[in-house]
């Protein structure tokens, strides 16, 4: 009863999707710890979340979102060969990043001046902290996926040879995406407006 | 004949190499290192507890000793050993591979271990930490004036290297097995580390968020963890736990699966019952995520869940068992050859046995409510990683030395340091459980002299302990370069790595093998010729 | 997939957008937009990242990951729902 190793899958989408896991696993502790402040104090938690912006929080879901259909078209243009139009997809990708990242920062700022960095208010506090900690942990993740994201699309122009590449890039993409899916609600939407 | 270990010479060849048994051995230097760091501070503090209220170091560096002694053990010693040295040599060689699937990725796993210790140790040398490598809050985020945040970014940076390596044994075991190399033919080794490099994947970023959370608030004093605020110091204590409970099995699974590989060979004979030792691998592995809460029966968790994490760990317990009893039944009617790495093992099965029992005594809530945080819980886990797991990475360096240097070591000083060890090991421990059960507590630099004679008995058989592991760091180096050459196969064993020249090529096999046989297929004729 | 596929993907994720606003706009409740929001992620792993396409270990690699921490929630709430 041989196995033939000929049928084994791929090393590097299966390293991709195991190293996903691991992070599956750290922005899920990190999302333990919400549900904890979540449950212990709703009412506070709440409160947090309503001096959030919600309009800047859903059009950045929304640019998300976008961004990875565009690098699902990408994929696909790579895969049919058309690698010109998978360059200029990844571009538009990493841009939507890019401005997702400029749109938290406004927010980051904007909170600042409301004075909502270690507010004084003892309620607000740990929401805010924690706040924090979740966007910039997957601002961070973010920042790593635009550089990644725009370097493949310069690489894919010359060189064919990268379309693995682009698809193992394109799984961190969107698992970047999915981590977002799941911040949005829990930090923006846990009030009802 | 070229084997890996003249495939270059010259530092750049080492230090840019991609071969996994040259990493493998980058692995072994560093955590020898460790090692010794590691048990220097073990010295101060047997040294300190000689006498009742020696003042031989303040209490304050006593709290640092302790500490620094558990991080590096833990993290830069007992975590990497038996993965990241034998996991990375032996893997490809017993699958019949050419090296590990990302070999690139290994090195950088070994580049981030150095850093993660590199800033450890400044910690260290800066003035170190005084937590305890549990990091509790808040005095870890608020009250502490040491340095926790360096150690910690240690730490975390090592973790890096550990998802990786464990990312490149689960890829490797699955994508590049010789043919005919079936999951059931494979040594149980093998399924000892891939189990292990699934917990290295699950179980450390869940280390790694919550040190950030620590770390974060430490440096924007944000009281994540402050009752003040609402915070919960529980939160921090279930996702350290979480992480650290199975990273004792992290600790542990490796060590077993040296065992089933030295038990086989010395007795001449097939495991017994395969399927059940590779099934309780997984089991363990995976049930040893569902007891992290036995660590916090006193902390204020609610008495409802410490009933079910009391019964989760007892189940925990049962594919240990499982495994003793195969080892046993292995062993029995065998042709058992004494050489050092089975004394090793043998070793390893007394000691994880004695171990092993205290954690059930430690499992019950009646009991652990007394013993908790005493001298008991100390034995205990000393018991299961020190006469448990490094017993057993004693083995495998005796077992594979010949394979990964093309020496010989000398027989009767190898045989002559496990006795020792063993007996050291014993004089050190067993008093501590005595010293828990009369009530002395852990982390206390002083303690009432009633304790004395102990305390005493203790210190002494860490000078033995001490001079059981000097002995082969000595003899070992010592045959690296003088000893007389091995030859392919010393131990006569089954196993793909012992059908290939010691030291092996640097790609491993002249051809790829096609994989036919059992694992362990000692005949009759073997055990009892 | 296929350049439409994928845009179709896509509209549809920017319309559980919209219904996930809606919904706290009409105060549905938090447990109604996590759902939502598992369906846009359920999207996402099928369609995007391609578990769709038969691989039978990636799909263990994706819902172990899940089920490894549905074990953290799960034992970990334990204890806070029952204090």
């Amino acid at each position: 009863m041989a196995e033939d190793t000929a049928v084994a899958p791929s090393p590097a989408p299966l390293g991709m999707w195991v190293f996903l896991a691991s992070e599956v696993m750290m922005f899920g502790g990190l999302f333990m710890a919400l549900a904890v402040m979540r449950w212990r104090d709703a009412a506070a938690w709440k409160d947090g979340s309503r001096h959030l912006h919600l309009w800047l929080g859903t059009a950045n879901t929304a640019i998300l979102l976008v961004s990875s259909a565009v690098v699902a078209l990408a994929v696909t243009a790579v895969r049919r060969g058309r690698r010109k139009e998978a360059a200029w997809e990844l571009g538009i990708a990493a841009v939507l990043g890019l401005a997702f990242l400029i749109v938290k920062a406004t927010e980051w700022g904007l909170e600042a001046r409301e004075g909502l960095m270690l507010p004084q208010q003892p309620s607000l506090r740990l929401f805010f902290d924690f706040y924090y900690v979740a966007t910039g942990l997957h601002a961070l993740h973010l920042t790593v996926g635009v550089v990644l994201v725009a370097a493949l699309g310069f690489l894919i122009r010359r060189n064919p040879g990268h379309a693995g590449a682009v698809e193992l890039g394109g799984l961190y993409w969107h698992f970047v995406d999915v981590v977002w899916i799941f911040l949005y609600p829990i930090l923006y939407l846990a009030a009802s407006r | 004949m070229n084997t890996y270990l003249q495939a270059g010479y010259g530092l750049r060849s080492w230090l840019l190499t991609t071969d996994h048994k040259r990493i493998a051995l980058l692995y072994l230097v560093s955590i020898t290192f460790f090692f010794f760091i590691g048990g220097g501070a073990a010295t101060l503090i047997r040294l300190n507890l000689v006498v009742p209220d020696s003042g031989l170091i303040s209490a304050d560096s006593y709290n640092r000793a302790f500490t620094i002694h558990s991080v590096v053990m833990v993290w830069f010693f007992l975590i990497p050993s038996i993965p990241a040295v034998f996991g990375n040599f032996l893997l490809p060689l017993m699958i019949g591979a050419r090296d590990l699937a990302f070999p690139r990725l290994n090195l950088l796993s070994w580049y981030l271990f150095m850093a993660g210790g590199t800033v450890a140790l400044w910690g260290l040398i800066i003035g170190g930490v005084d937590t305890g490598w549990t990091f509790y809050t808040p005095f870890s985020t608020t009250y502490s004036n040491s340095h926790v945040v360096t150690v910690l970014t240690g730490v975390v940076i090592a973790g890096f290297s550990s998802i990786l390596t464990g990312l490149n044994l689960v890829v490797t075991t699955h994508t590049l097995r010789a043919p005919g190399m079936v999951w059931m033919r494979l040594p149980l080794f093998v399924w000892a580390i891939y189990a292990t490099a699934l917990i290295l994947i699950l179980a450390t970023p869940i280390l790694a968020v919550t040190l950030i959370l620590v770390a974060a608030d430490r440096i924007g004093g944000l009281g994540l963890f402050d009752p003040r605020f609402g915070g919960d110091p529980l939160l921090f204590q279930h996702l350290f736990w979480f992480y650290s409970h199975p990273a004792v099995y992290i600790m542990v699974l490796p060590a077993m699966g040296v065992i089933n590989e030295l038990v086989t060979c010395f007795s001449r004979r097939r495991i017994f019952g395969y399927r059940f030792v590779a099934a309780a691998t997984l089991g363990i592995a995976s049930i040893g995520f569902l007891v992290w809460g036995h660590h916090m029966f006193v902390a204020g968790m609610s008495v409802y869940a410490s009933f079910v994490f009391s019964i989760l760990t007892f189940v925990v317990a049962v594919p240990s068992g499982v495994k003793v009893y195969n080892w046993t039944a292995t062993l029995y009617k065998g042709r058992v050859q004494f050489k050092a790495p089975m004394l090793f093992g043998l070793g390893f099965i007394g000691l994880f046995v004695m171990g092993g029992v205290t954690g059930l005594f430690l499992a019950s809530l009646a009991f652990d409510v007394h013993v908790t945080d005493t001298y008991f819980v100390v034995a205990h886990f000393h018991f299961i990683m020190v006469g448990g797991t490094v017993s057993a990475y004693m083995g495998a360096l005796h077992f594979w030395w010949p394979k990964m240097t093309g020496r010989m070591y000398p027989e009767r000083w190898g045989q002559a340091s496990a006795v020792l060890i063993f007996a050291g090991f014993l004089l050190t421990f067993l008093p501590q459980y005595l010293l828990g059960w009369l009530g002395m507590p852990r982390r206390y630099w002083h303690y009432p002299p009633e304790f004395q004679v102990w305390n005493v008995l203790s210190s002494a058989g860490a000078s033995v302990l001490a001079l059981g592991y000097l002995l082969p760091l000595a003899y070992l180096l010592w045959s690296a370069f003088f000893g007389p050459p091995a030859p392919d196969n010393p131990w006569g064993a089954k196993g793909l790595e012992w059908t290939i020249p010691s030291p092996p090529p640097k790609e491993n096999f002249v051809e790829i093998p096609h994989v036919d046989e059992p694992a362990y297929n000692y005949g009759e004729e073997d055990s009892h010729g | 997939m296929t350049p439409l596929g994928a845009i179709l993907v896509g509209i549809g994720l920017l319309a559980l957008l919209a219904a996930t606003v809606g919904a706290t706009f009409s105060g549905l409740g938090s447990w109604a937009n996590m759902v939502i929001a598992a369906a846009k992620a359920a999207l996402v792993l099928w369609f995007f990242m391609e578990l769709r396409s038969g691989n039978g270990l990636l799909r263990l690699v994706a819902f172990g990951s899940l089920a490894w921490l549905a074990i953290l929630f799960g034992l970990g709430f334990s204890d806070w729902l029952t204090r």
